[in-house]
């Protein structure tokens, strides 16, 4: 099984950016706002990334891209929450604007060629003696620091929304934002946290996109992430740990194509650009009944 | 005369976004998230041209008459999987369309590449239509063709359906009030719903079939310029009411081609154009809501 050490590997690089927007999205959905302006947060996020890394620095890189990240979710943030507008239609016209704004900008700076400027990326760094471990020890820990923040990002969020006092505030708002207003939450402040939360680490996901990942910036490369990231949010249960495993699963699911190239198996390409999307119906048609979305996720009519 | 040449060219372009936007006004006035026109569209498309090139030969002048309404067919089957999966798994039409139209995009690269690849095999199109197949000009000297007819009557004909028909009452109750629609007026609102997805993704597949019969005459990759996505802002303009529908289409095709000729004329990205049109989605709901209420008819049904 010489092909599965790649295709492993393959599973943990696909799932990586898909796993910080996601954990994002988690905290942005418990506090009971839904931002289809995900994917916006993702492709800003990546420019970002894009612009900041040619300072030399791949961490002023992400830096870049947290900020952007955040630029984006406050403009959804002021809609979903400072006006009460509709999340669904804010998100979407937010999407559409940020693949816009960012080919418009990356067209004036870069030029029609663009890639005229060549950014740092992130190496892979080893963490000696466990990679050496067989099987899964490249794919852990043979990976870019970036995914290892990941790693360490996963139980701290669990930690703090199951076992903090303003994680069960933020779950509390989620539930029933009226009822945590009477009980002393900042409902309106800990949602518009949760949603810049979200923005940062749906913009680091963008980063990793570019500078962990393609080492450059192209119109549009957040491809549906995301969306493909909200359903991941879903699969995984609303849950840190379980979003965590469902964005490794979905790596998986999308890196088979290592699998069936070393197999020499041939098969239209597309199949496996369509087979993430067409994963999502599944998974999220496979769980039906068994997930529970926080009670006001999305309803603007019940907020304070 | 070239003021009656770029005026035409502009209604062409409207003919898509007017059709496609129906789609999104109906489905938003029933309580449907139809955010997948694009997808629909390009299935419609699909159809539109494999039926013309298959049948074409011996249907003759009868071929638009097939072709046409195989669009919409299999637009509303493409819509048909995301209600299948709402009303079965209770899974979110939103992210559900979102991810047909990837699969849609995909499935176009495919089959351009593969099956219905033009017989030399060099470009990734197909053959181009037979005379007889298209739709005839309207406006002799330019290119406005018969389908921009056919999307005035449509909406007129919605109008119509809305404001004097049994179903339009019960899907506008539907939309807007569903536990008053079905409690009050014994109005079956999963039923009712799932019709409403099934025509408008049927709208949108009619869209991308007359595309394909009055312009491109054949089906690649970028024939739909995100007309599925600007179709959101054209209904959302409108106030989801088919006779503004023409007027937002129109203006919304003006914008889109000015566009166009300013990256032309002065190397301005026409990605401006989506720029614009969300930051009109996003000025329509800031009005809306700073109102103290959301765009008319414009209430989600949940499906959880």
């Amino acid at each position: 099984m010489i092909a599965l050490e790649p295709f492993l590997e393959g599973a943990v690089r696909t799932a990586t950016p898909l796993g910080f927007a996601a954990l994002g999205e988690t905290i942005t959905e418990r506090s009971g706002i839904i931002n289809i302006g995900l994917e916006g947060a993702i492709i800003a996020g990546a420019f970002g990334a894009f612009v900041a890394a040619g300072t030399g620095h791949v961490w002023i890189g992400f830096a870049g891209a947290a900020v952007a990240g955040m630029l984006v979710a406050a403009l959804f943030a002021f809609f979903a929450i400072r006006i009460r507008a509709d999340q669904i239609i804010a998100g979407t016209a937010i999407s559409l604007m940020s693949l816009g704004l960012t080919a418009t900008l990356y067209h004036q700076l870069y030029g029609a060629t663009g890639a005229a400027l060549s950014i740092p990326t992130m190496a892979v760094a080893e963490i000696p003696g466990l990679a050496a471990i067989p099987v899964i020890g490249r794919a852990l820990f043979a990976q870019p620091p970036i995914t290892y923040l990941l790693f360490v990002l996963v139980p701290c969020a669990w930690w703090w929304l199951y076992r903090t006092h303003s994680g069960l505030g933020l779950r509390a708002v989620g539930e029933d934002p009226r009822a945590a207003v009477a009980a002393g939450v900042p409902a309106n402040r800990v949602q518009a946290l949760a949603v810049l939360l979200g923005g940062m680490l749906g913009g680091i996901a963008g980063g990793v996109l570019v500078i962990a990942q393609a080492g450059s910036f192209a119109e549009g490369m957040s491809a549906g992430r995301g969306f493909i990231a909200i359903a991941i949010v879903v699969l995984g249960r609303w849950h840190p740990i379980g979003v965590a495993l469902a964005a490794l699963v979905f790596g998986a699911a999308s890196a088979l194509q290592y699998l069936f190239q070393a197999m020499g198996w041939s098969l239209p390409y597309q199949l496996f650009l369509a087979l993430p999307y067409v994963l999502t119906l599944l998974g999220l048609a496979g769980i039906a009944g068994k997930s529970t979305a926080p009670a006001s996720l999305g309803r603007w009519q019940d907020q304070p | 005369m070239p003021e009656l040449s770029l005026l035409a060219d502009a209604l062409v372009r409207a003919t898509p976004l007017i059709i496609a936007g129906l789609a999104v006004a109906f489905a938003f006035r029933g309580g449907v998230f139809n955010i997948g026109a694009e997808g629909q569209l390009l299935v419609g498309a699909i159809a539109a041209t494999a039926i013309s090139l298959w049948a074409g030969p011996v249907l003759g002048r009868l071929t638009l008459f097939v072709a046409l309404p195989g669009a919409a067919i299999a637009g509303a089957a493409w819509a048909g999987i995301a209600a299948e999966l709402r009303r079965r798994f209770r899974v979110l039409e939103i992210i559900s369309t979102i991810m047909l139209n990837f699969i849609a995009i995909h499935l176009v690269s495919f089959l351009v590449r593969g099956p219905l690849q033009e017989p030399t095999r060099i470009y990734p199109q197909t053959e181009s239509l037979a005379e007889a197949a298209r739709l005839p000009v309207i406006l002799s000297g330019t290119r406005l063709h018969a389908g921009f007819a056919i999307a005035i009557l449509l909406a007129v004909g919605f109008a119509w359906f809305f404001r004097r028909t049994a179903l339009g009452f019960r899907i506008r109750a539907t939309g807007a009030a569903p536990a008053a629609a079905w409690s009050a007026g014994r109005i079956d609102v999963g039923r009712t719903s799932y019709i409403v997805f099934l025509v408008s993704g049927g709208l949108a597949g009619l869209a991308g079939g007359i595309e394909v019969s009055g312009v491109t005459f054949a089906l690649y990759e970028n024939l739909s310029a995100g007309y599925g996505y600007t179709a959101i802002a054209v209904a959302l303009i409108a106030g989801l009411n088919p006779l503004g529908v023409i007027a937002s289409g129109i203006f919304f095709a003006f914008l889109e081609t000015g566009a166009l000729a300013l990256q032309r004329d002065f190397a301005i990205p026409s990605s401006v154009a989506s720029v614009a049109e969300a930051l009109l989605i996003l000025a329509a709901l800031a009005v809306s809501s700073l109102r103290g209420r959301g765009i008319p008819g414009l209430k989600r049904v949940r499906p959880t």
